[in-house]
């Protein structure tokens, strides 16, 4: 049988299984369009996009809304009981407890000092995470978009830990990392000394840092490699045949071009930093003492694994972070909205 | 129409066959943590309890440890929580308990073998109530890697050698053998208080509430500081966490890393299996000081909770793992020190362990009987875990090297008044 016979039947069968597949899904559709007419009568054409609205709107109120009013409820009130009709009003006490400070430069003068270690070592880790982040991203990006050999293989492989979950990451680099893991077994065969990464602050926060990076540097090289990809090459030929340095390349062409994508990668990083908390928390533990308690495992601590649950403390606080990672993505609008204008 | 009528009569008639067996049935919900392998000794007695009584079936959700502490308070707080759990926070989850009472076969045989533990877990004014029996009992104690102490040709201290004969003995040792712990201690406040006993801590004040930092406790706590400094401690314990976190040295017990390991007996089962010939280990009872020899008492407690639909057959359940048959078969294949004081009394007879196992649950048992009723009244007072906690996470940073100690105790202080009054608000 001829080959364009062969595909004139295929595509009979594929226009058929269409054709069936097509009255199967309009099935629904006719069924709802009785309903639909009956409500466009009765509210009139103008309100139908509120009709077609209100599924996500009941989403929504359900899963992000109805648990942020909960939570300011028991961020007013006290006591260790669960259901909010049993919980006594205490107005701003949690508030007022969580900002009583001498000092909030020196969280020892706080009475709630834990909050203000995770909030001092949050900082820390951002202003670490999201510097490193941009930079070993963007070095990236700019390799991968290169014409190197196993330029796809590279690419994959930088993505892949974005795909593990961070609980794994960090248990795998708990196990590098401890007294008798792969490092320190690594230094000794080298003739040196084993290193307690875990009970020396800074080592802890290095690490934390590290592991962070090294998981989470796929996704923002992605976004960058696609900034780069979208530069007109024919500014890069240009700047070639006036024989342009490359750093001035750089500099003049390719961030100031790539400097949308930048500001997403910082923003998105600054919120996901602030958010810290499955890596750090099973790498370290929040140690040593509290040298990366982060402020989200302070909220999961005061309200779970405190002997008094704490939920009231808990959602006062959560509410603080809340309010700052509004702020941060008021930030990330208007700087998205700068970036379209 | 036609095939309507018998398809009606069919379901019905199986609705009146099937409807009622499903009806009496009861299914349980039994939440349960294992140190060793009494999770498999449960599911085998939970097995025959249900070939006799076909109108029960239970279910062993078998959960890590942390779960008891952090998720189970929360689900039995919501109403949700299982008809039965093994717990270690006695007191701590005490309003939620079933009084058995009505139910029990014989309640004056609970009263009789479980009295004293009761009041573990009856809350505060309570004396009467019933909600569950000990699944052990548990003694805090020393581990000593008795090979280490071979090979270093070091005496080992003896019996009322104090903790710093100990700690000498120790870290010559460990100098010798070159292990990197000679002393390690749970993160955990229940073991510093085992510490703390022998320092002559008082716990309490004249008016009965608690008055954590004393004489007494500072003197263990600055011990356990100070063996930090000077290479006693390793910080890996105590300073690399934060928090409440707890941290054991099972492993690196297990490894022979550690010359003197302060755990309990519940470790003994795990050590048995796991240390095998590697290494000679013994329980030697607990060290003393100013204040006496007394280890801290604890355990774990089977309870049922009020929100149980199946009152009656939960407390059916309960009589039949408390009876005595059952419970000494329980004790004896887990390696537990017995929480009923009629078994106590006769003995336990622990067929399945090493000759080193059976010579540690000796120990443990003769340590029993040397707790005092200060360590007891500690163990069972409601708000015990609130100190245990704050000692842990204000120690642990004082020994990470954020605070000084005079820091730590007043946080200490502070932290368990505050938790004490959000407890109380209603």
């Amino acid at each position: 049988m001829p080959s364009g016979e062969r595909i004139g039947l295929r595509g009979r069968v594929g226009a058929a299984l269409g054709a069936v597949a097509g009255a199967l899904a309009a099935l629904p559709m006719r069924l709802l369009d009785g309903p639909m007419q009956a409500c466009q009568r009765l509210i009139g054409a103008g309100r139908m996009p509120y009709v077609f609205l209100v599924p996500n709107f009941v989403v929504f109120g359900l899963f992000v809304f109805l648990p942020i009013a909960i939570n300011i409820v028991f961020s007013v009130t006290g006591g260790p009981a669960l259901f909010p009709s049993e919980r006594p009003y205490v107005g701003a006490g949690q508030y007022a407890y969580l900002f009583d400070c001498g000092s909030y430069l020196d969280p020892n003068s706080c009475r709630e000092d834990h909050f203000w270690r995770g909030v001092a070592n949050t900082a820390k880790f951002v202003l670490f995470q999201v510097s490193a982040m941009v930079l070993f991203s963007l070095v990236t990006a700019l390799v991968l978009n290169m014409k190197i050999r196993g330029r796809g293989f590279f690419r994959a492989v930088y993505f892949f830990p974005v795909l593990l979950s961070p609980v794994v990451v960090a248990l795998i680099w708990k196990w590098i990392l401890q007294r008798d893991g792969l490092l320190n077994a690594a230094i000794t065969t080298l003739g040196g000394q084993k290193v307690l990464f875990f009970i020396d602050p800074s080592w802890a926060m290095f690490w934390a840092v590290f592991v962070s990076v090294w998981a989470h540097m796929g996704f923002y090289t992605l976004i960058l490699l696609a900034g780069l990809q979208a530069i007109p090459a024919d500014l890069y030929e240009a700047a070639e045949m006036d024989a342009t340095p490359r750093w001035r390349v750089f500099r003049r062409i390719t961030l100031p071009l790539l400097w949308p994508n930048m500001i997403v990668v910082i923003v998105l990083a600054l919120i996901k930093g602030v958010q810290t908390f499955d890596e750090v928390f099973v790498l370290t533990g929040g140690g040593p003492g509290t040298a990366t308690l982060m402020v989200v495992q302070y909220i999961y601590e005061t309200a779970f694994a405190n002997q008094v649950q704490n939920f009231g403390l808990a959602a006062a606080a959560s509410v603080v972070l809340g309010l700052v990672l509004f702020l941060l993505t008021l930030a990330q609008l208007a700087l998205a909205r700068r970036k379209e204008s | 129409m036609r095939l309507f009528k018998p398809l009606m009569l069919a379901l019905l008639s199986a609705a009146a066959i099937w409807g009622p067996a499903r009806a009496e049935t009861a299914t349980i919900r039994m939440t349960w943590y294992s140190d060793g392998n009494e999770g498999e000794v449960m599911a085998d007695l939970l097995k025959r309890f249900e070939e006799q009584n076909k109108d029960v079936k239970v279910v062993l959700d078998q959960v890590p440890f942390k779960a008891i502490n952090e998720n189970l308070p929360v689900q039995v707080a919501s109403g949700q929580g299982p008809d039965i759990a093994r717990v270690v926070d006695i007191g701590g989850l005490s309003r939620y308990y079933l009084d058995m009472r009505p139910h029990l076969k014989d309640a004056a045989y609970w009263e009789q073998n479980f009295g004293p533990f009761l009041e573990w877990m009856r809350p505060a004014g309570d004396t009467q109530s019933i909600p569950g029996f000990m699944t052990q009992l548990t003694v805090t104690g020393p581990f000593v890697n008795k090979t280490l102490f071979d090979q270093a040709k070091v005496p080992m201290p003896g019996a009322k050698a104090t903790w710093e004969d100990w700690a000498k003995a120790t870290k010559e040792v460990a100098a010798k053998v070159q292990v990197p712990f000679p002393i390690a201690l749970d993160r955990s406040g229940h073991r510093f208080y085992s510490l703390a006993m022998s320092q002559g801590t008082k716990v309490f004040g004249a008016n009965g509430e608690p008055e954590v930092v004393d004489e007494g406790f500072k003197r263990a706590a600055q011990l356990v500081y100070d063996w930090h400094a000077s290479g006693v401690m390793s910080k890996e314990l105590w300073g690399s966490v934060s928090g409440t976190a707890y941290r054991g040295a099972n492993d690196e017990f297990k490894n022979a890393q550690v010359v003197l390991y302060l755990s309990g007996s519940w470790q003994t089962s795990q050590f048995d299996k796991t240390v095998g010939n590697a290494f000679d280990w013994i329980v030697v009872p607990n060290p003393c000081g100013p204040g006496g020899c007394s280890s801290m008492p604890g355990g774990a407690a089977l309870v049922a909770f009020k929100s149980t639909q199946h009152p009656k057959e939960v407390a059916r359940l309960m009589d039949y793992l408390a009876s005595e048959p059952v419970l000494s078969e329980f004790y004896s294949r887990t390696l537990f020190v017995p929480g009923h004081l009629g078994l106590a009394k006769k003995g336990v007879a622990y067929p399945s362990a090493s000759p080193q196992a059976a010579a540690a649950l000796k120990t443990f048992t003769a340590s029993a009987s040397e707790i005092s009723p200060l360590a007891y009244r500690t163990q069972g007072y409601t708000n015990s875990r609130i100190i245990f906690n704050a000692v842990i996470s204000r120690l642990g940073q004082a020994i990470a090297g954020e605070t000084t100690l005079d820091e730590a105790y007043k946080r200490i202080t502070s932290d368990v008044a505050q938790q004490i009054a959000e407890r109380a608000k209603k």
